[in-house]
């Protein structure tokens, strides 16, 4: 490993290219941190955005109004905010408005940091759109096998939960892994509230040793590369799913 | 109220039903008895679809009664689920779970909603796959059966419910020719055993063969009524006459 670091060395001093976050044990780990924290931010915004889509199709369907607008009235307000605007929004709107609590150094920290920050802003606003693109799903199942289950004793619930949402989640599934793409490429913007993510640390390295061009062609790369395998594995998750003679 | 088989199964009393300003059902009254099996015909837009559909709820009613071994169909606070455990509901198309084999769609609902264990639910399933001559076709989606085959799985699914009346919304109806035999022979089967029927069909031989009362609706009324010998044979009301006279 350390001959291929080395490598890199001797490359930037024959030729100029320089990439220390190879050669350059500080910034190698700059740059691994970086790259988790951006796997660990995707992670759980993906989780929690699928969640919200789930749950606020499912509210969506309620026969009590007022829980219907608001879910309207959510998917309105983050479809139609820029993700950054959101972004600044709970950071430093709503997370100033909040208790601090006593840190290690007896110093005040916001009760929630801006990794926390960047979850719940970005879960919310990928959520948005999940909502509705599993009502659409959920309107593309027909009426009649939901009325077979209701025929059957099954409750609202359950109806949902065994044969709504698994038909739906079949229909929607391309429509969702464009969402989740752009949810993965939207977790760039947690730089701007100093996330520890790639796009930041990459900043922090090439501050340190002005080779921009080397690190955005890295970064391109990078997200390229990261994004490819998650388009890969739902493709492949896609076929997994199909149901023999259907659709 | 306990029921007794004495008293009628199911039984409507000038039952009413709109759909908006769109009558549907105009006082519609009949009786039951368990072990019947009772086919209603008429023309399209008669109602009879509409009928059945009352029975386990899928439709409400605005005005008159519905008994179902003594239970009150038209009333606010009905159990559906109690409602829907007596009674069974076989759909013109079929309505399977297209998600989830032969296998599957028979076992759900026992599992689901009535709590069954799994190992007993599966035994049962294959029993009654097999019941409707499915044998072998247990793992096989709905997609990868033939109409008739799919209409037997919702039959067997149905049963597994282990339901008092079963009802029948022509169910040939969206059948090529060939396999509606195999699925009319399965009607007959669990006639022969007992079960108490309710059917909407076209399928006048079978009706005429099976039935041990036909009622003819038209507009929304029963029109005329009675054991199949006479009915065919011997109808009074022109309008009946008149359909019979299409039809056969």
């Amino acid at each position: 490993m350390d001959v291929i670091f080395e490598w890199f060395r001797v490359l930037y001093d024959e030729t100029g290219i320089n990439l220390p976050f190879l050669y350059d044990a500080y910034d190698r780990n700059r740059m691994v941190d970086g790259f988790f924290t951006t796997i660990r931010l995707s992670l759980v915004c993906l989780f929690f955005s699928v969640l919200i889509g789930v749950v606020g199709a499912w509210l969506q369907g309620s026969s009590f109004k007022w829980t219907r607008r608001i879910v309207n009235g959510y998917i309105q307000l983050f479809r139609n905010t820029p993700p950054l605007v959101q972004l600044y929004f709970f950071y430093f709107a709503i997370g100033t408005m909040l208790p601090t609590v006593e840190n290690d150094w007896g110093g005040q920290s916001p009760i929630l940091g801006s990794f926390a920050w960047a979850a719940i802003s970005l879960s919310f606003f990928a959520g948005a759109f999940n909502v509705e693109i599993f009502r659409s799903g959920i309107e593309a199942v027909p009426k009649s096998t939901v009325e077979a289950a209701e025929a059957l004793g099954f409750s609202r619930l359950q109806i949902y939960r065994d044969v709504t949402l698994p038909l739906a989640f079949r229909v929607v599934l391309p429509a969702l892994n464009n969402n989740l793409v752009n949810l993965v490429k939207t977790t760039t913007l947690a730089y701007a509230i100093a996330v520890p993510e790639m796009l930041y640390e990459a900043n922090q390295i090439w501050s340190d040793n002005v080779n921009v061009t080397e690190m955005m062609i890295f970064l391109l790369l990078a997200y390229f590369v990261l994004v490819g395998i998650l388009v890969g594995g739902m493709n492949r998750w896609e076929r997994a799913m199909r149901i023999p003679g259907f659709g | 109220m306990s029921w007794t088989p004495a008293e009628p199964m199911v039984s409507l009393k000038d039952v009413h039903k709109s759909f908006g300003t769109l009558k549907v059902l105009n006082g519609v009254s009949l009786d039951v008895m368990k072990g019947d099996v009772i086919c209603i015909i008429g023309p399209s837009g008669s109602g009879k679809s509409t009928l059945i559909r009352c029975v386990n709820a899928l439709n409400d009613i605005q005005q008159g009664s519905i008994l179902v071994e003594g239970q009150e169909v038209n009333d606010p606070n009905l159990d559906k689920l109690e409602l829907r455990k007596k009674v069974g509901m076989v759909f013109q198309q079929y309505n399977l779970f297209p998600h989830k084999t032969a296998l599957q769609n028979v076992m759900m609902a026992p599992v689901r909603v009535l709590k069954q264990d799994k190992a007993k639910a599966e035994a049962t399933a294959r029993a009654l796959l097999k019941k409707v001559r499915l044998e072998g076709k247990e793992g096989a989606y709905p997609g990868e059966l033939s109409g008739g085959q799919q209409q037997r799985v919702a039959i067997a699914r149905s049963l597994a419910m282990q339901p008092d009346v079963m009802l029948f919304d022509e169910v040939t109806a969206a059948l090529d020719p060939e396999t509606v035999g195999e699925v009319l022979q399965t009607i007959k089967d669990l006639a022969e055993e007992g079960m108490t029927c309710i059917l909407v069909t076209h399928e006048m031989a079978f009706a005429r063969e099976v039935a041990d009362h036909i009622y003819f609706t038209d507009r929304g009324i029963i029109v005329e009524h009675g054991p199949p010998e006479t009915f065919f044979k011997n109808a009074q009301d022109p309008r009946t006459r008149e359909f019979l006279s299409q039809i056969l």
